[in-house]
């Protein structure tokens, strides 16, 4: 079975929610919708307060090339339009809606009914990827336009759907590949058309064997659409681990996978472009697993953009007494909330409730010079050294140690006996190596 | 015996004077030909090398003296006016009159103040914090308090004080070298004019956000309300963006302004308690 070559770490699975169906979430009574849910530039509020909107009307529109265009998840007024505080506690532009029934725009078709013709040709595809304001679904929230136009001078040979959800707890794209199976597939073959590619594979982790099995039977419709299954192991679902696992190319340093001829979209992504250009539906909800050792039960549920995580926390079971710490996303590369009342938006891939007991992080001790994280390094780097010449702003020398490669996996800090704060220390000598390439260049 | 003896002495010394004579014309040919008053200058430098001239360290601001034949703009703030006087007098040039300045701390969000909503156990870097998220208290201007300052101060003149979670700035100690303004992610730590007899008025808030949400996060941040911009008389405070600046040059210590401050967010330091009704506006922070 195939895998990535390099480092890699095998956390604890912790699946709890596989078996949970997607539910649908009640509306709330008021959505917050921030207006930066994408990389990239923010959005620009296109209504203003008091205004009446209904469900997917466009309330921001994306500011520049790779931007993303906003929906209203809800129809209902424009309470205010100001800044609130995100997931990290930042105050972000956002727009506030009251909720008031669930009247839809026009045109949007909300029936099940599968629709596998598809007429338009790739730039139309494209242009309605852009203004349904599709991003990517699998964490990194890069607007899905822009990857589905190949740069002049490059060449897209295959399409890369990853659907290996290698981060443990997270279970939302495990149970869209079961229960929208077809509608993924129409979707993946759409971004085909749109790239150009004849080829596309499906990339799922061996743990997932039901889902494996049901879309193998079910690609047999689909020409040009294979599915393989990959040996666990984390990061898998890094793009250039997946790339390397899938077709064996390696994607050179700082280049984007187009350099070898591929294009990674996630399953979440495969989904929205289906609904976008099928259904002309924009992206104003999605799939999130909320989950937990200690969580009454752990769900998968399909939630309104803007909807508070408390909403979701208490469609679970309520926030368990003994929690210690909430974060957005999954426990290796997901980050701790500061407040309940922050909203879902198009990258929350899921919410984990630690227990207070595992919440805290190993007392830091000094470096034993064991080399694991340089085992567990997907891209090969040294994260003992870089964490050092980070701390000592030995900004140069981290340069050439290659650490804008580092894709803050985690599994560095994982892997380490002492509890060295290794990513950290990279992320912060990352940022600061960015700052000082984007000044050079400048000059 | 003694055969080999005569000849291990007379060869060994025949290739040392070989190798003698060879170092010498090298060091003759490569030597480097330095202005002799550098030394002169560096020996009077407090040797430090903390980086407050905005110079690598005493050494390059030595060089720098000498080769510009003024001391315009060069200023040692650790060595102060007294070591630019001396440095002036054995170079023979004027040294101009610098005022003394002082680190001072633009944020009294403490334990009290800032009543944390949320427990970082994460690695005590400021600069990571400020890039993860806002601050336990929730005001994403103020202290952190993982101590990137105390960190980088070379003089002692910093440590964290365990209850407020702020770190204090020992007056004393304080050379003005701005290790710290540059260590902190939030730019809240302010290099000020040192003051008649020590004494300073300042605001001791950066947070930019409106009266409502400041308000919410820290029972002494500035709201923006304008009161000590109209109290004063002499122009020396100006408001943008919901928060008010003292200027130091144009400040007169007259104090008016810190009573007016409905959130007490104008501290006065080591100034002689007020005399009528006392007033509990402000407690110095440093001692």
């Amino acid at each position: 079975m195939k895998t990535f070559k390099l480092g890699g770490v095998h956390p604890p699975e912790n699946k709890l929610s596989e078996k949970a169906p997607i539910e649908v979430l009640p509306l709330p009574s008021v959505v917050s919708i921030p207006l930066s849910q994408h990389l990239g530039a923010p959005a620009s509020p296109v209504v203003a307060k008091g205004d009446k909107v209904k469900a997917g009307q466009l309330i921001a529109k994306g500011a520049g090339f790779i931007s993303a265009n906003i929906h209203s998840s809800a129809s209902g007024t424009v309470a205010k339009i100001d800044d609130m505080p995100d997931s990290s506690g930042y105050r972000k532009k956002s727009i506030v809606i009251n909720v008031e029934g669930d009247e839809w725009e026009e045109g949007i078709d909300l029936g099940s009914e599968l629709i596998r013709e598809c007429s338009l040709n790739p730039q139309e595809i494209t242009a309605k990827v852009n203004e349904k304001g599709i991003v990517g679904m699998g964490g990194a929230t890069f607007p899905s336009h822009v990857k589905l136009m190949v740069p002049p001078g490059k060449k897209a040979e295959v399409l890369i759907i990853n659907g290996v959800e290698c981060e443990p707890y997270l279970t939302s794209d495990h149970r869209l590949m079961l229960e929208k199976a077809d509608e993924m597939l129409v979707g993946i073959t759409i971004q085909m058309k749109a790239l150009g590619v004849s080829k596309a594979i499906i990339g799922i982790e061996n743990n997932k064997p039901d889902a494996i099995a049901h879309l193998k039977n079910k690609v047999k419709d689909y020409p040009g659409i294979s599915v393989e299954a990959l040996k666990v192991k984390y990061p898998q679902g890094g793009e250039k681990q997946l790339i390397k696992a899938l077709i064996n190319r390696e994607v050179p340093s700082g280049k984007l996978p187009i350099e070898v001829g591929a294009v990674v979209h996630n399953v979440g992504t495969a989904f929205a472009v289906y609904e976008a250009v099928q259904k002309n539906k924009p992206l104003v909800e999605r799939v999130v697993t909320v989950t937990g050792k200690n969580l009454k039960k752990p769900s998968n549920f399909l939630a309104r953009i803007g909807t508070p995580v408390s909403a979701l926390i208490e469609a679970a079971g309520g926030l368990p007494t003994d929690t210690g710490k909430v974060v957005n996303g999954g426990p290796m590369m997901g980050k701790a909330i500061t407040s309940l009342e922050v909203p879902v938006t198009k990258g929350t891939s899921g919410i984990l409730i630690f227990p207070e007991r595992e919440a805290a992080r190993k007392p830091v001790q000094n470096c034993i010079r064991c080399a694991r994280c340089l085992n567990v390094c997907p891209m090969g780097l040294e994260p003992y050294l870089l964490s050092v010449l980070a701390d000592r702003k030995r900004l140069e020398d981290c340069e050439a140690e290659r650490i804008m490669d580092c894709i803050e996996c985690g599994s560095c800090l994982y892997i380490c006996p002492s509890g060295r704060p290794l990513l950290d220390q990279i992320r912060v000598g990352k940022a600061e190596v960015g700052n000082m390439i984007r000044k050079r260049s400048q000059h | 015996m003694n055969e080999i003896t005569l000849i291990s002495v007379v060869s060994l010394g025949a290739i040392g004077s070989v190798a003698a004579i060879i170092l010498y014309l090298v060091a003759q040919k490569f030597k480097v030909i330095e202005d002799p008053r550098i030394d002169i200058v560096a020996e009077k430098l407090p040797g430090a090398n903390c980086g407050g001239c905005g110079l690598a360290g005493c050494r390059a601001l030595a060089e720098a003296i000498v080769k510009a034949e003024s001391l315009e703009g060069m200023n040692c703030p650790p060595g102060g006016n007294e070591v630019m006087k001396d440095i002036a007098a054995a170079l023979g040039l004027e040294a101009e009159e610098q005022d003394p300045m002082i680190a001072v701390l633009r944020c009294n969000g403490s334990r009290e103040n800032s009543p944390p909503k949320v427990k970082y156990d994460s690695y005590m870097s400021c600069a990571f914090a400020h890039s993860l998220f806002a601050g336990e208290g929730g005001c994403s201007f103020g202290c952190l308090g993982c101590g990137d300052c105390v960190e980088a101060c070379t003089f002692d003149a910093m440590y964290m004080d365990p209850a407020s979670g702020l770190p204090v700035i020992l007056d004393d100690k304080c050379v003005a070298c701005v290790a710290c303004v540059k260590a902190c992610p939030r730019s809240i730590i302010e290099m000020r004019k040192k003051g008649k007899k020590d004494r300073r008025i300042f605001v001791s808030c950066v947070n930019k956000e409106k009266g409502g949400p400041a308000k919410k996060n820290c029972s002494v941040a500035c709201i923006g309300c304008g009161k000590c911009v109209k109290e004063c008389k002499f122009d020396a405070i100006t408001m943008e963006n919901y928060l008010a600046y003292i200027d130091y040059d144009k400040c007169t210590l007259c104090r008016k302004c810190v009573p007016v401050c409905p959130t007490n967010s104008i501290l006065e330091l080591n100034f002689p308690p007020r005399k009528p009704k006392v007033d509990v506006a402000t407690e110095a922070v440093s001692g």
